[in-house]
């Protein structure tokens, strides 16, 4: 096993610590950098939206692996952002000043939300984002002559000033550089105080509050950067899509986001990669599944909602730390063989932890 | 809008009130036994209306006798469901197991498709005629859903109060560890409330379901009475009853004054109440104090 020897005070906060994890990082950045010029258009605007959704998967990550608060209307949040970058391109205005817009409307409104939901026992925030995402997509419905309702908006071209990006490498960078840009954001996020405090929030109110820290504040806090990155995603993702319905924003998107940091690993940055590569392959696995299981099984309507309940219930049984732990415990088993101890990644023993205090 | 049409809004709003309490009171059994909020728990009401509706009509045995074998089954259901899967995760992080439940709802609607089919069926129940008081047409379905909510209210109150079951599950839902030191099975008893808990839900279902057809969209009950309960303040028994009659009686009117947003204004009504009063209308769940 490779042993980290302390040479240099600014170890502990290193955004990478081995020499194994910076080669990954800088050989996955290298891939993504070639990658418009070795595959063709149709492959680079599924690796567009594959981005995306890390992007959405990062948004999703800050708030429940980091902060520990549950949304499960997350897609709520990519329908403000898809909306407002579309309805504000449609005016003229250039899309370098649309996507920050929806991002900081996502948030203003994810802000809102979390102030509301904020102070109460954990699962409010779960029931409130689950309604507030069941209202968003009525909303848009309704509000026709904005939104298009039900009829749907196609999405105008990212321009500026006259120059347009049409589909193709130059829209594949920008998301590729907005993507880098947020998980080097994030990961800045989580070594500052304020992302330690969204990790004490999660791992215990009681402590993270006799340290001083204002949870509430904390909640709303990660809610607006969560909920501004997923918004700033779903911008990203009207280009991508070139018509938006409400519809494509409903409660099964919101699950698919949650599958995603479920699957990945809840808590870690690259856990929201691991669930994006996971969801991309996920119809696949399903078209494999139904060509191996029995007719009768494989033609019911309804399989692939089965499919998503199963594997999001077997991963917090089974594998609560998702994909990538999965992967770390892999990497420990061959670099301590035949030294490896199970015991190293068992979940201590705990009891009912009660949050009401009276 | 005339009065008699108010009225009829007005019975078909607390009847369907009550719906949402009877399904709202099995998760807040639930929450204050093991803290778990269960957002399966509207899937758990559509499984009850699905097994009564398969003992009672596919199987033909009867209404009543179906309707007793469907709710013992899903009482078993509820008992196995926590002592198989929700008894793994005491002590895990609240998060996963809100994230959990609402996987275990997934597949349940999803297995209920497949199984029943996806378009809604009809459940034949001997309560089902309208009759007239005064000049208003009454569904008789409706007074049944009043009249049963309050006699489940009632026979629940007994057993908590009276029983010594009733006494241990308080005992357990208020310390568990000083429940164990006093010889209560508190493992058992947890199961036990999932077992009422589903009970109850699929009673909800079986009444429900001449109002709504019997299909995987009732499941969508079990988050109105999410919100219901978080208007009356969650963790109360009384403030769920009263905020989900509250939330079923607003329904049918503002459906009916502003179309726009139609079969959304139980969560916009929970929405609001969370900005002004968070804590709902009767607290029990105190913000928290260190």
């Amino acid at each position: 096993m490779q042993v980290l020897f302390k040479t240099d005070y600014d170890q502990d906060i290193n955004y990478l610590v081995n020499r194994g994890e910076r080669f990954r990082i800088l050989a996955a950045v290298v891939l993504a950098l070639v990658a418009p010029f070795v595959v063709g258009a149709y492959f680079l605007s599924e690796i567009s939206i594959f981005l995306v959704y890390i992007l959405a998967g990062l948004g999703l990550m800050v708030l429940i692996g980091f902060t520990g608060v549950v949304s499960f209307g997350h897609a709520a949040f990519m329908g403000i952002g898809a909306y407002t970058n579309s309805v504000l391109l449609g005016y003229g205005v250039p899309f370098f000043v649309t996507l920050p817009l929806a991002a900081l409307l996502a948030g203003l409104i994810g802000a809102a939300l979390g102030r509301a939901a904020s102070k109460m026992h954990g699962f409010y925030m779960a029931i409130a984002t689950l309604a507030f995402a069941i209202v968003i997509e009525t909303a848009i419905g309704a509000w026709e002559p904005v939104t298009g309702g039900h009829m749907g908006l196609s999405v105008p071209p990212m321009s500026a000033f006259g120059w347009e990006v049409s589909a193709g490498r130059v829209q594949y960078y920008i998301i590729l550089a907005i993507v880098l840009f947020c998980i080097w954001g994030v990961a800045n996020l989580m070594r500052s105080a304020t992302g330690r405090a969204f990790v004490a929030v999660r791992d215990s109110e009681t402590s993270a509050r006799s340290l001083g820290l204002d949870i509430a504040r904390t909640r709303i806090l990660a809610f607006f950067i969560s909920a501004s990155i997923t918004g700033l995603a779903g911008g990203l993702l009207a280009h991508l899509t070139f018509y938006l319905s409400p519809e494509s924003f409903g409660v099964n998107e919101s699950l698919k986001l949650l599958l995603m940091v479920v699957v990945g690993g809840l808590g870690t940055i690259t856990g929201a990669i691991f669930g994006a590569v996971f969801v991309s392959i996920l119809p696949n696995i399903i078209t494999l599944l139904q060509g191996i299981l029995p007719q009768a099984i494989a033609q019911q309507a309804g399989l692939d909602l089965f499919l998503f309940g199963a594997i999001i219930a077997a991963f917090i049984i089974f594998e609560p730390e998702g994909l990538y732990g999965r992967w770390r415990k892999l990497r420990l088993f061959l670099e301590t063989f035949p030294y490896y101890k199970r015991a190293t990644f068992t979940r201590q023993k705990r009891y009912l932890k009660t949050e009401r205090f009276r | 809008m005339e009065f008699s049409d108010a009225l009829q809004l007005l019975l078909i709003g607390v009847s369907q009130g009550c719906g949402y309490a009877l399904i709202a009171i099995g998760f807040v059994f639930i929450y204050r036994a093991t803290e778990i909020v269960n957002f399966a728990h509207g899937e758990l009401m559509m499984l009850g209306a699905f097994m009564v509706l398969t003992f009672s009509e596919l199987w033909g045995l009867g209404f009543w006798l179906g309707s007793a074998l469907g709710v013992l089954s899903l009482g078993l259901f509820g008992y196995l469901l926590d002592a198989i899967v929700m008894r793994r995760l005491v002590g895990q992080a609240q998060a996963t197991i809100f994230i959990l439940t609402v996987a275990i709802a997934l597949m349940l609607r999803a297995l209920a498709g497949m199984i029943w089919g996806w378009s809604p069926r009809s459940l034949t129940v001997p309560f089902s005629q309208d009759m007239t008081i005064g000049g208003l047409v009454v569904g008789l379905d409706r007074i049944t859903i009043i009249v049963g909510t309050a006699v489940i209210c009632a026979l629940l109150y007994a057993l908590f109060s009276k029983t010594r079951v009733g006494l241990a599950i308080q005992a357990a839902s208020q310390n568990q560890l000083a429940a164990y030191y006093s010889r209560i099975p508190v493992k058992r008893l947890i199961a036990v409330v999932w077992a009422i808990g589903a009970m109850v839900a699929a009673v909800a279902g079986i009444m429900l379901a001449p109002v709504t057809q019997v299909d995987t969209t009732m499941s969508f009950f079990g988050i109105k009475a999410l919100a219901g309960a978080v208007v009356g303040g969650f963790g109360s028994i009384p403030g769920a009853l009263l905020g989900c009659l509250i939330i079923g009686v607003a329904e049918p009117f503002l459906d009916f004054y502003f179309p726009a947003f139609k079969g959304t204004y139980a969560y916009i009504i929970m929405l609001a109440v969370l900005f002004v009063r968070p804590e709902g209308l009767i607290s029990q769940t105190f913000q928290k104090k260190v």
